[in-house]
């Protein structure tokens, strides 16, 4: 398990890097000049240059990078073009309540994706498969920013039962476990769990078909095992898949939340990057990006060991 | 021998059923799929017939005649938010969304299916550059990537298709590489090269044939999400700019409006859902209509 374990850290490296250099690349490929933003229009051409030495951009890029990279191994991630706060700590609040809106979706998707995918697989071909199938297909097709906005025709202006927008009442944005708050968090969560119902039913439904037609299924049948301890080993068999399936949604919740917290004005990481993007907040866009995949990779990594370790067959390979 | 002749003779020669038309088979008994196709051929077709469908100025607006309810005398699907036809937005509008939703995968296929194809058969230090520059773009969501090339490089049509390729390359190149290491395997390969073809006639004769319909399949697979997200790119904004009709900046501009005529707004949202679910049920039917496994 400790060989596999840091097998898979080293690997980790090099794609951390690589998305470093993606996203320090980022602000490279954008158009125009990054100070135009801030640079006075009447800015003479010393007073441009003596700004572009103070943000470091006379240098050549890999020196660049190099400064940048130092900085980030010390928490810096510049300064917000925009307000001048430093990006970190933006970054971080904002990270939080994408967070608590992608775990919030995660415990209502998870559940019932794994319930209704297994009693799929379990009556394969009955009507409830069917059933299933026709719900999963649709879940994973609808653009999930629309459904928010029906959801929001639907319960706050026609219902007028929840909410439409912000985290919280009169617009605040600090989070607190009281039903105020969490009124706010019903309507975006549900949106944002129902691609992933859609996927986890998927493969559980797949996983679960295929596991109940093999022979050790007839095997512990045979030898007189209750339906139940059956279905445990079918459960245990089929764990490490479902596990990393899930791991990757909660991923992609995190990092798909940017639609529906725009929908919902949600103050999280993707209405930090909205406004980095309108503003043309490079620093802050570059930064969100970055936490938010090295995020992914976190999460990818932790599914890989986890895998691991509920199934030791995949340790060899 | 005269009784083999007579025979033949009365017994038609079964004609000699070919790979494609065993898939042409099987998808024309299938309902759902043929249903799937005829929606989505109907909406290219009007996209592009749109002009000459005798619908009203999709850019022509009408300060009196703004957010008019479904049904309406002369619209009948109301009006936008600035008075402008919502049948002939909607209609106009698949131009954009379908030719944005579509054209990256199909980008995508060709450059990600070369870049597998040869990482797959050239193997060793070629693969190995390619295969890991693709698990780094796999370090992204893809939603997180496409919002960032396109945050990064601005709202715009061209943008949006750049970004959106760029976020299909790589799933692409993976499915190619592991098709084509696959066949690479095989023992035939080994038998052409022995017979001293090159690598270009091999990848060529034997090789693209074997690995082209599961990376196609995988492709029309990618083209719901890809769907959606060019219209949510829109969306927020960073995609195709007004006054173009497009769903996704349509769904963005009647958000304003969602307490004044609610379902008006939803409409365009309709569309994409439309357009994507046919997409990947057509996916799942060609998938099984072709034999291809996952």
């Amino acid at each position: 398990m400790l060989t596999y374990l840091i097998r898979r850290l080293i690997l980790v490296l090099p794609v951390a890097f690589g998305v470093s250099v993606i996203c320090f690349m980022l602000v490279q490929i954008a158009p125009g000049d990054p100070l135009t933003a801030i640079m006075p229009v009447d800015a003479t051409a010393e007073e441009q240059a003596a700004m572009r030495a103070a943000y470091g951009l006379d240098k050549p890029l890999p020196v660049q990078y190099a400064i940048w990279i130092g900085n980030l191994a010390q928490g810096d991630m510049g300064k917000s073009i925009a307000t001048g706060r430093p990006v970190a700590g933006e970054v971080f609040g904002a990270v939080q309540n994408s967070l608590l809106l992608a775990v919030s979706a995660a415990v209502i998707a998870f559940p019932i994706g794994i319930f209704l995918g297994f009693l799929a697989g379990y009556f394969r071909d009955s009507w409830i498969d069917r059933a299933v199938t026709a719900l999963s297909i649709t879940g994973v097709s609808v653009p999930n920013y629309w459904l928010g906005i029906v959801l929001v025709i639907i319960f706050s202006v026609n219902l007028g039962w929840l909410p439409s927008m912000g985290a919280g009442p009169g617009g605040s944005s600090a989070w607190e476990w009281d039903w105020l708050h969490m009124r706010h968090l019903i309507l975006p969560a549900v949106t944002l769990a129902v691609v992933p119902i859609g996927i986890v039913s998927r493969t559980v439904r797949a996983l679960a078909g295929d596991i109940l037609t093999m022979d050790f299924v007839q095997a512990l049948y045979a030898k007189g095992m209750s339906r139940a301890d059956v279905l445990r080993h079918v459960a245990r068999n089929a764990a490490a898949t479902a596990l990393s399936v899930m791991g990757l949604q909660l991923g992609y919740l995190l990092g798909g939340s940017i639609l529906i917290e725009t929908v919902f004005n949600w103050p999280g990481s993707g209405f930090l990057l909205s406004n980095a993007i309108f503003q043309r907040d490079l620093p802050l866009l570059q930064g969100t990006i970055l936490v938010l995949a090295l995020f992914f990779v976190a999460m990818n990594l932790i599914v890989d060991v986890a895998q691991a370790a509920i199934d030791p067959r995949i340790q060899r390979t | 021998m005269a009784l083999a002749e007579t025979s033949s003779a009365v017994a038609p020669k079964p004609k000699p059923q070919g790979y494609w038309s065993g898939v042409r088979a099987r998808l024309v008994r299938d309902p759902l799929t043929m249903i799937c196709l005829a929606v989505i051929l109907a909406l290219i077709l009007s996209a592009i017939l749109a002009p000459w469908l005798g619908l009203a100025d999709p850019y022509r607006g009408s300060m009196i005649a703004r957010l008019k309810p479904l049904g309406t005398e002369g619209h009948l699907l109301g009006t936008d938010e600035q008075g402008r036809d919502m049948l002939a937005r909607l209609i106009y509008g698949g131009r954009l969304t379908l030719f944005i939703g579509l054209m990256p995968v199909v980008l995508a296929f060709f450059i990600g299916s070369v870049l597998g194809i040869v990482a797959g058969y050239v193997g060793g230090l070629t693969n190995t550059i390619i295969m890991r520059t693709v698990d780094v773009f796999f370090a992204f969501p893809s939603v997180l990537l496409a919002i960032a090339i396109s945050g990064a490089l601005g709202a715009g049509i061209v943008n949006s298709l750049v970004s959106l390729t760029i976020v299909f390359i790589p799933p692409l190149t993976r499915v190619a590489e592991a098709v084509t290491s696959g066949v690479r395997a095989l023992d035939y390969i080994d038998a052409a090269r022995a017979t001293g073809a090159g690598a270009w006639t091999v990848i060529r004769v034997h090789v693209i044939g074997n690995v082209l319909s599961p990376i196609f399949v995988y492709a029309t697979s990618l083209t719901s999400v890809c769907m959606i997200l060019a219209a949510g790119l829109s969306f927020l904004g960073i995609g195709v700019r007004p006054p173009e009709p497009e769903w996704g900046l349509m769904l963005n501009t009647l958000r304003s409006a969602i307490y004044v005529n609610p379902w008006l707004s939803a409409l365009p949202g309709v569309m994409i859902f439309i357009t994507s679910l046919c997409l990947n049920l057509l996916s799942d039917g060609l998938r099984s209509a072709m034999n291809v496994r996952d």
